[in-house]
Parts: structure tokens; C-alpha cells; sequence
């Protein structure tokens, strides 16, 4: 009977006009164009200098901050209200305020204060920012101190030698760590909204009384509408591979089998859920909205830009239900760690749960009667 | 006059009908203002560390425990080859690992010098960055008390004043940003779906033989959503002030002007799509990727348009929502008048025009 079924369904999604068409576009769009846009990779932060010394060092870190990378020097202002206005009309992202007497205090061996007034209106852009402003100071701080005080290096003083090393993403390309999440994005939306779509689409056509009275049974009727979007979701996440392989470079330093074993786990998961909100929904408008609603509430708790671990307890708390999450640790870690099954299998146990729950609660709310 | 009310009134019918989608509507933007303004975050705080070291001394000891202290870290784990720092890293156990040499406090001693390696989980590079930072501060913090004081001063001390939003809150970037995608989803999103659907089920055609205008037919259909539009901001601005404390530093009533027009534009697209598209879904589809998706990526809502390439700024151009969001950070977040946003608002009112006039060229009176 499921045969019947899925010649069905497969029919109902080739002769729709664009859901073809969307299973291939929307993985190809969305790694073409998400990482570049979708990026929190600070580069090119603009930086309004006040000098207000004018001398030679102070000349000496301006020129170091810029030729940093990080920072683009916009102009030079003379007072602070002026560089106050190149916030204001966003040329400039942050200012540096070198003191007069700049110079004096250094060679007097004197502290000297430099004042930082970054665009706080986008708080993560501002610290980012900030962050790399003050860390190019510290070295700054470093090489004057070796010119201060030569006889240092040579006196008893004690130095501790920090080296730093970034594992994983050494280059800390922001792309490398969006990708693999992108590709959880794909999944979610297709396997998820396609089949909250689908059994409302049947109840507002009319068919899905005609269904209702045929012997078909519920789990069978069930799996008829989660084994399409089973091999949509296969068909999207090759095509994720593809594009991050050609695009990007990037390749899984884990096994491809257990990404997939992964992703199957996680698209049942998530179209059980897609379908018991089609159960519950009558109208077309309302299921879109309802997933909708949902979608957001995941996608913003999902790690995907920012950390789990930065948010309060609370939030962390309702992250754990949230499938996304689990899927996005596991698409990192093999992606740029190569995880195993072993290291993984707390989230694999977590995802597996939710498949099962979702899927019970499908065919449990799914009545034949309405 | 009379009949436009009865229309009117017909069409709040229809939407309050379906309580469920009403009541999402609603607390959207509700669970996004709270959830953008408390639980999204970047900052540092208590990431895991890992720590491998073989000889236990005075040193190594302080340091590890001004770690443990700090508010940014907890140490987890005490690692005794670098294997275990490689699972660590694995099983996500840790974030951040600290080697420190062998025979440290020795070494610091003797020759003058010890060496302490950072190694950060990269996935996250903005993360990783800040995580190196902090843990270098630390570490320098520690060894400037220990050091003679020869090396006090001669030092540039950065200050920083964060300017607009002194906490560094998500919420005053998130907040115009929520109005933005909220505003499209009621307006755009929900109008092109709502007309389109009395499309598919024939009502439309009993629509256009009644004697009204048509122009009448489409202002009744769309004031329902400038309605929840208008509550909805009402929500925001309320849940911003008072629950998130993001103050409204520029004048309330241009605020108020420039989310009407922002308003208008989102229900002409609406009214756009509704004219393209004949079946529920391919609205949904076309506000759905066409809309909302630009709206989140593009807008500067959550990331910076200005690091973008060139393209993608290019193409953000063409997002209301980009000028939109823009015009309501100055007026709210800093405070400056309507004069600061006239780009912002000729922009909008152009692009209301313009898509004005297309569908209602485009709207189709008579039937296929």
C-alpha cells in the first residue's frame, strides 16, 4: 500500500510548479549567498583618529592600527564633536582619541590614556571591534616596553610567553563556521515546512477527505507523507557538500556516513514535527505561521551566530528541546573536528528522542475523522 | 462610505476568526523582543578550559585559579598529554586550552622566562578571538603584579566609552530590527496570502461584481493589518522601554511617522505579490524568500550590511526594511531628528510609490 502512497505523494510534489524547482534552488541560494552576507567576520572597521599630539608616536599607532587589516582609517578629525558626526552618519565606526602630551608621557615614562568611543548601537559589532582595537594596543605596549627598557630583557625580570594557536579554523574564516550550520538551516526549513504544508494543503484541496476515507492506516499514511521529505532532505544536503566542496574548500574532517546517518535521524525529527502542526492546523495561512513562529524561536536559539554558551540559564534550558541545536554541534564538530559516533552520542541519543516523540505525537494527533 | 465600513468590518472578521494565527501575531513579536534582548549574546562567559600541565607549581597554580576566577572561564579539566586536550576539544568538553610548560615556576626563576601556549576552538573564530584575548589579559595581569616595578610605567592605557548603548545590549541593535521583519511579515506576508486565498476559493470574483470600487475592495482588505501593525509596534516600543530599557532618545511622533510610512510600503509589497501569484502557496513562497529572508540577512538587522561585498550591499539597497531599520536606529537609539533620516524617507516613499503604482496597474478588475 505505501508504494501507492508514495507514487502519490512524489506525483503531488513533481506536478506542483515550483517545489521542484525550490529543492535544488534554495540549498544553491542559500550557500551562495548566506555566508557572504551572514557574517560577523570584522574586517574594515572604520576609524576616526583625534590627535591631539601630533608627534611621532602617536603618528607610530595610528599607522599600526591601520595597517592591521582590521581597521580602515576614514579621516582625521581635530575635536571630538567632529568625529562625534562621522558616527553619526556612519562613516566611521569607532574613534580613537590620542591625548595631548601623548608622546611626553611615554618618553617620561609615564601611563598615558587613549580613549576608544565605539558605535555600541550593534553591541557585538562594538566589542568585536573593541576587542581588536585593544589587543593591537597590547602589542603596541609590548614593543614600546622592549624600547623603554632595554635593560630588561637582560635584568632577572620574569616574562611570561603567551602563544596563541587556533585550532580547527586557523585561518578564523567565519565562512568555515557558517556553512556546516547553513546546511541545518536547509534542512530545517525544507523538511520542516514542506510537510507542515502538505497535509493542509490536502485538507484545504479537499483530498484529504477522500484519504480519510479509504482503509489506508494512520502510521502507514504517515509514512507516506515523511519518506518524500526524507529524500528531499538527502537530495539538499549532497547538494550542501557539493557547494561547500566547490565554493569553499571545505571538506568534513570527519566521515561523510555519519553526517548522513545524522541528517536522517534529524529530518525525520523535524518533518514528524512539520507534520503534527499541519495535524492541528486548518487553514494553510495558519500552518505557515505556526511553523513560522517556531522556526524563528529555534533557528535564534540554535548557536547559529551566537554561542549557547553566552546565553542565561534559561535560555540554555530551552535550547536542550531545541533539534537545531543538537544538529549544529553535530554539523561542527565533524565538519572541522572529525567527532565520531562515540563523542556525538549524547546528541545522537537527544535526536533520536525527539524523532520518536514527534513522530508518535504525528500519528497520534493525525484523526481520521473531521 | 457605509459600504466601505461593512467591507471593512468583513475583513476583520476574517482574520480574528482564526484565533490561533491571531494569537502568533501577536506574541511574535512578544517571545523575539525578549528572547533577542536577554538570551542573544556574544559575550564571553564561562567557557570551558582545559588545562595540561605536568608540574604543579606556585605559578602555575595562581594563574590557573585567577583562570577559574575570572567570570569569562571555568576550568574543567586538569590534562596530562596533549590527547587528552584533543578529546577535550572533541567532545566539546572545552573551548580553551592552556599548556603550560614544564618546571613553569622554575623556569620564571631562572632564566626569566616561561612560556604558557593558548589554544582556542577556532570553529567560532570571533569567539575564539575574544577567548585568547581575555585569557592574555589575565595572564599579563598576573605577571605585571609579580614583575619589578620597573616596567610601571610608559604604558597606553585604552579607555573605552561605548557611545549609544553603554551596556553593549543586543536588544538596542534587535529591537529596530524586530519592528522590521515584523512590520513585513504582517503586512507583506500575511496580506498577499490573505488576498490570494479569497483568489483560490472564488470569493474574489463575487468581490469584483459587488459595486464597489476595486480600489475601495483592496483599502478594506488591507486596513485590518495596519491595525495589527499599529498594535504591534504599540507591543515593541512598550516591551523596549520598560522591560529591556532601551530608551526612545529622538522624538516618539517621527518614530511614529516613519513606521507608518514603513507600513505603507510593506502593505503595497503585499499588494504586489497578491497581484503576481493565484495559488496560497506561491504567495507564501515569494514573501517567504523574497521577503523575509533579505529582511534578516540583508537589513543589517543582525549583521553588519557594511561588511558585506560589494554585491550584497548593492542588493540591500532595494530591502525597505534596510532604510527602515536604519532611519529607526538614529531616531531612537541616537536620538537625532527627523532631519537625519530624510534619506531614509525619501528612499521609502519612493519605493511605496513605485509599488503603488505597479500593482494597482497590475490588479485585475475583471476576471479570467
Amino acid at each position: 500500500m505505501i508504494k501507492y502512497l508514495l507514487k502519490k505523494e512524489f506525483k503531488q510534489i513533481i506536478r506542483n510548479p515550483f517545489l521542484p524547482k525550490m529543492i535544488f534552488m534554495f540549498p544553491l541560494m542559500v550557500l551562495l549567498v548566506f555566508p557572504w552576507a551572514a557574517s560577523y567576520e570584522i574586517k574594515n572597521l572604520n576609524l576616526s583618529v583625534i590627535d591631539n599630539d601630533h608627534s611621532a608616536y602617536s603618528r607610530r599607532i595610528s599607522q599600526t592600527i591601520v595597517s592591521s587589516n582590521y581597521f580602515r582609517l576614514t579621516n582625521h578629525s581635530d575635536s571630538y564633536n567632529q568625529a562625534l558626526k562621522s558616527i553619526e552618519n556612519n562613516q566611521a565606526d569607532l574613534i580613537l582619541e590620542i591625548p595631548r602630551n601623548f608622546e611626553k608621557s611615554i618618553i617620561n615614562h609615564e601611563n598615558v590614556k587613549v580613549m576608544i568611543s565605539p558605535n555600541a548601537v550593534n553591541g557585538m559589532k562594538a566589542s568585536v571591534g573593541m576587542t581588536y582595537l585593544a589587543s593591537i594596543i597590547g602589542e603596541f605596549n609590548n614593543s614600546l616596553s622592549s624600547e623603554l627598557y632595554p635593560e630588561m630583557a637582560k635584568s632577572g625580570s620574569s616574562i611570561v610567553e603567551i602563544d596563541s594557536q587556533f585550532r580547527f579554523n586557523k585561518s578564523l574564516n567565519y565562512q568555515v563556521f557558517m556553512v556546516p550550520a547553513l546546511m541545518v538551516m536547509i534542512l530545517t526549513l525544507l523538511c520542516g515546512f514542506l510537510p507542515a504544508v502538505s497535509i493542509v494543503f490536502e485538507k484545504e484541496l479537499g483530498t484529504m477527505e477522500q484519504m480519510n476515507v479509504s482503509p489506508v492506516p494512520k502510521l502507514i499514511f504517515i509514512l507516506g507523507k515523511l519518506i518524500p521529505f526524507w529524500i528531499i532532505g538527502f537530495i539538499a544536503i549532497t547538494i550542501g557538500f557539493t557547494v561547500a566542496w566547490l565554493d569553499y574548500g571545505l571538506i568534513p574532517v570527519g566521515h561523510f556516513v555519519i553526517i548522513y546517518a545524522f541528517a536522517a535521524i534529524y529530518i525525520f525529527a523535524i518533518s514528524g514535527m512539520g507534520l503534527v502542526i499541519s495535524n492541528y492546523a486548518q487553514t494553510l495561512q495558519q500552518a505557515v505561521f505556526i511553523v513560522f513562529f517556531f522556526m524563528l524561536l529555534f533557528i535564534m536559539l540554535s548557536g547559529l551566530y551566537t554561542p549557547v554558551d553566552s546565553m542565561p540559564d534559561w535560555a540554555q534550558w530551552l535550547a536542550a528541546f531545541n533539534p537545531l541545536k543538537h544538529l549544529m554541534i553535530v554539523m561542527r564538530s565533524i565538519y572541522l573536528k572529525g567527532s565520531n559516533f562515540v563523542q556525538l552520542s549524547q546528541e545522537l541519543f537527544t535526536l533520536l528522542g525527539f524523532a520518536v516523540a514527534f513522530n508518535a505525537m504525528a500519528v497520534l494527533s493525525y484523526k481520521k475523522t473531521n | 462610505m457605509k459600504q466601505l465600513l461593512s467591507f471593512i468590518r468583513k475583513e476583520f472578521h476574517h482574520i480574528f476568526r482564526d484565533k490561533t494565527t491571531v494569537m502568533i501575531l501577536l506574541l511574535m513579536p512578544v517571545i523575539q523582543i525578549i528572547l533577542f534582548g536577554f538570551a542573544l549574546s556574544q559575550e564571553v562567559k564561562n567557557t570551558k578550559v582545559v588545562v595540561l600541565v605536568n608540574t604543579m607549581d606556585e605559578a602555575t597554580q595562581r594563574i590557573i585559579s585567577r583562570v577559574d576566577a575570572s567570570e569569562y572561564f571555568d576550568v574543567v579539566q586538569i590534562a596530562h598529554n596533549s590527547d587528552e586536550i584533543d578529546l577535550a576539544f572533541r567532545d566539546g568538553n572545552a573551548k580553551l586550552a592552556m599548556v603550560f610548560e614544564d618546571h613553569f615556576s622554575e623556569n620564571m626563576k631562572h632564566t626569566g622566562k616561561a612560556h604558557i601556549q593558548l589554544i582556542a576552538d577556532a570553529t567560532d573564530p570571533n569567539a575564539a578571538t575574544s577567548f585568547i584575548f581575555y585569557a592574555s589579559n589575565i595572564i599579563s595581569n598576573y605577571q605585571q603584579e609579580i614583575s619589578q616595578p620597573l616596567s610601571g610605567g610608559g604604558m597606553i592605557v585604552p579607555e573605552v566609552k561605548m557611545l549609544y548603548n553603554p551596556q553593549m545590549k543586543s536588544a538596542f541593535n534587535f529591537v529596530p530590527g524586530v519592528l522590521g521583519m515584523i512590520m513585513i511579515l504582517i503586512c507583506a506576508m500575511m496580506t498577499s496570502i490573505a488576498i490570494v486565498r479569497e483568489k483560490e476559493m472564488g470569493t474574489m470574483e463575487i468581490l469584483l461584481v459587488s459595486p464597489m470600487k476595486p480600489i475601495y475592495t483592496i483599502l478594506s482588505k488591507l486596513s485590518p493589518y495596519l491595525v495589527l501593525s499599529i498594535i504591534n509596534f504599540s507591543t515593541i516600543m512598550l516591551l523596549s522601554v520598560f522591560i529591556l530599557k532601551v530608551p526612545i532618545a529622538g522624538s516618539f511622533i517621527s518614530l511614529f511617522l516613519v513606521s507608518l510610512l514603513y507600513i505603507f510600503v510593506s502593505l503595497a509589497l503585499g499588494l504586489l505579490i497578491s497581484t503576481l501569484t493565484s495559488s496560497q502557496l506561491a504567495a507564501m513562497m515569494i514573501s517567504g524568500m523574497g521577503l523575509m529572508i533579505p529582511v534578516m540577512l540583508l537589513s543589517g538587522m543582525i549583521f553588519p550590511v557594511e561588511n558585506m561585498p560589494a554585491f550584497l550591499r548593492f542588493v540591500s539597497n532595494f530591502v525597505p526594511a534596510r532604510w527602515y531599520i536604519d532611519a529607526v536606529k538614529t531616531i531612537m537609539i541616537k536620538g537625532l531628528g527627523l532631519s537625519a533620516v530624510l534619506k531614509d524617507v525619501a528612499v521609502l516613499i519612493l519605493m511605496g510609490t513605485v509599488l503603488v503604482s505597479i500593482s494597482l496597474k497590475k490588479f485585475k478588475v475583471r476576471l479570467e
